[in-house]
């Protein structure tokens, strides 16, 4: 299978009322694997998601996938992608049988052929035994596998998934991460979240949206790579703190997280071995590097300044 | 063709008949509503405006059966997302709506029978005026359907659909005199019926099943104003449907 591009070009959305969701977004990533788009709400992920699933048009600018113009050339678009939207749900009067067989109808298929494949596909996700249930009866885990065995059983290259594991538990979160990876296998799946360990884990790209822009774009070794300091350094509170080349975020439990360059890393660790406190010593994650990016407080921890030693 | 034929097949199963077989219960209330009217109508006048009161039904149901695509087409879309899973598919607006339109005549069928039913055993006139009969639901039908386009247009939630659809219907098929002559309305207020395109199907349909006389130039005018008013809604929300958000 060749790869292709999906490509924006200063693509923007202002809606009625004049809020901006999109300005100028540019960007090119190939159509496979995963690409993750993380933001905050009302970053902008679901206008981009439902520009580029051609349910929204524009204000300006072009987007295409494999060489298909999201607004001239929807019609062939629509035959290769499949969208599990932010807030889908399975219709409560069908059973996962009768959701996954309908939508295949709905793309073409046979109703002979839509429930072998239906069968088929929810047996991939292990919801064979409950596929003549009733939709309502299903818990939010299980409603969430049907969606998505719905958009693998589908032929469609092209998966857009908006934010799908938003409220599961963090066991159902991992077999959903479980399915994307084989749902990936052979497609492009471009996929929003808000959980920014859900990006790291299993997107190849990743996308970072603040405010309708995008920030940042590659993989997490490119995003590192961008970043000025690649180490992250947590060390428990009442120590006295050397003065450090990089960024002191003060923890609101006390703990303190050191952003720095390798070789700070290294002496720092050297210290504090030295002085028997304990701490650990990691890359900097997507969060740290979303949290750098988008310059706001996004989890636990305080700016305290650049360089600085213990306030 | 036959990719267009499973695609409307998705709509008819989705819409009307896993809904009937997965919830029984939703067989009665599309049978409650006509049969009900038609059974006051019976009593009140003892029997003797039961052919006014079976077609009365019938144009209900086809009437509400239309009505209601607006409904379902805004709780599918809004609360279930189904619409924009449906749009990223290779699914045509056309033929979607099509579709979701002939799964509400399908949800109204048990209805619809048990009243064609009745009309077999009580109204005895030539296949050619049963046709006539079946031409005007038809036509009511196609008007609902335009209808409750051009309501979708002016309604924001689900809430403001069902009430608006609930008091169109009242006004429309109940209030309206379609499961009575107009001939029971005080002259000086019927011109109030005339505002209503029920009451021209009515008035087609019973002078079609013999039971009362409309001159030909009523009879003309009568079938000008449904496709009049059919044709304008059509077209008020067709301008305003889109298959994409802008």
């Amino acid at each position: 299978m060749s790869v292709g591009q999906l490509i924006c070009n200063d693509l923007g959305k202002v809606y009625d009322g004049g809020k901006r969701a999109l300005s100028s977004v540019s960007f090119s990533v190939p159509t496979e694997g995963i690409f993750s788009i993380i933001g905050r709400n009302g970053a902008g992920k679901t206008t981009l998601v439902r520009i580029l699933a051609t349910l929204l048009e524009p204000s300006y600018g072009t987007a295409s996938i494999d060489g298909l113009d999201v607004m001239e050339d929807a019609d062939e678009l629509r035959t290769r992608m499949a969208i599990v939207p932010q807030e889908g749900r399975p219709l409560p009067w069908l059973t996962p049988l009768q959701t996954i067989s309908s939508y295949l109808m709905w793309r073409g298929e046979s109703y002979r052929v839509s429930r072998r494949k239906a069968e088929e596909a929810l047996a991939l996700v292990g919801l064979e035994d409950v596929r003549d249930r009733l939709n309502y009866k299903l818990s939010g885990g299980m409603k969430r596998k049907s969606l998505l065995a719905m958009v693998m059983a589908s032929d469609a290259e092209i998966i857009f998934l908006d934010e799908p594991t938003t409220g599961l538990d963090p066991i159902s979160r991992q077999v959903v991460w479980d399915l994307l990876s084989r749902l990936s296998r052979d497609r492009f799946v471009f996929l929003t979240t808000h959980y920014l360990e859900e990006a790291e884990s299993v997107a190849g790209r990743i996308g970072i949206f603040e405010e309708g822009s995008l920030l940042a774009l590659g993989n997490m070794d490119e995003l590192r790579a961008s970043m000025r300091y690649q180490y992250s350094v947590r060390v428990s509170s009442g120590i006295e703190l050397p003065e450090v080349d990089g960024r002191v975020l003060k923890g609101r439990d006390g703990r303190v997280q050191i952003l720095t360059t390798r070789e700070e890393a290294v002496r720092l660790s050297d210290q504090f071995i030295g002085r028997d406190i304990r701490f650990s010593v990691n890359p900097v994650t997507l969060d740290d590097i979303f949290y750098h990016l988008a310059g706001r407080e996004i989890h636990n921890y305080e700016e305290d300044g650049e360089g600085g030693g213990w306030p | 063709m036959i990719r267009s034929g499973n695609q409307v097949m998705a709509s008819i199963l989705v819409n009307a008949i896993y809904e009937m077989r997965n919830y029984p219960v939703v067989l009665l209330n599309t049978v409650l509503s006509p049969l009900s009217f038609l059974v006051l109508i019976f009593l009140i006048s003892d029997g003797a405006l039961l052919g006014e009161a079976i077609l009365g039904g019938l144009i209900m149901s086809m009437f509400q059966s239309g009505i209601s695509l607006q409904t379902d087409l805004s709780h599918l879309k809004n609360d279930f997302k189904l619409q924009e899973i449906v749009v990223s598919s290779p699914t045509r607006p056309s033929i979607y709506v099509a579709g979701m339109a002939l799964s509400e005549i399908i949800y109204s069928s048990p209805a619809i029978i048990i009243l064609a039913i009745l009309f077999a055993i009580s109204i005895h006139v030539p296949f050619i005026q049963v046709a006539g009969i079946v031409l005007v639901l038809l036509m009511v039908f196609l008007s609902s359907v335009a209808l409750s386009f051009a309501l979708a247009t002016i309604s924001t939630d689900i809430v403001q659909s069902y009430s608006f659809s609930r008091l169109i219907t009242i006004l429309l098929t109940s209030l309206a005199p379609v499961y009575y002559p107009i001939t029971l309305i005080p002259e000086p207020l019927q011109f109030l019926a005339y505002l209503s395109p029920t009451t021209y199907a009515a008035q087609l349909a019973q002078h079609l099943g013999g039971l009362t006389q409309v001159s030909p130039d009523m009879f003309i005018f009568d079938w000008a104003v449904l496709m009049v008013f059919t044709t304008v809604f059509l077209w008020a929300g067709i301008r305003k449907a889109r298959w994409r958000d802008v």
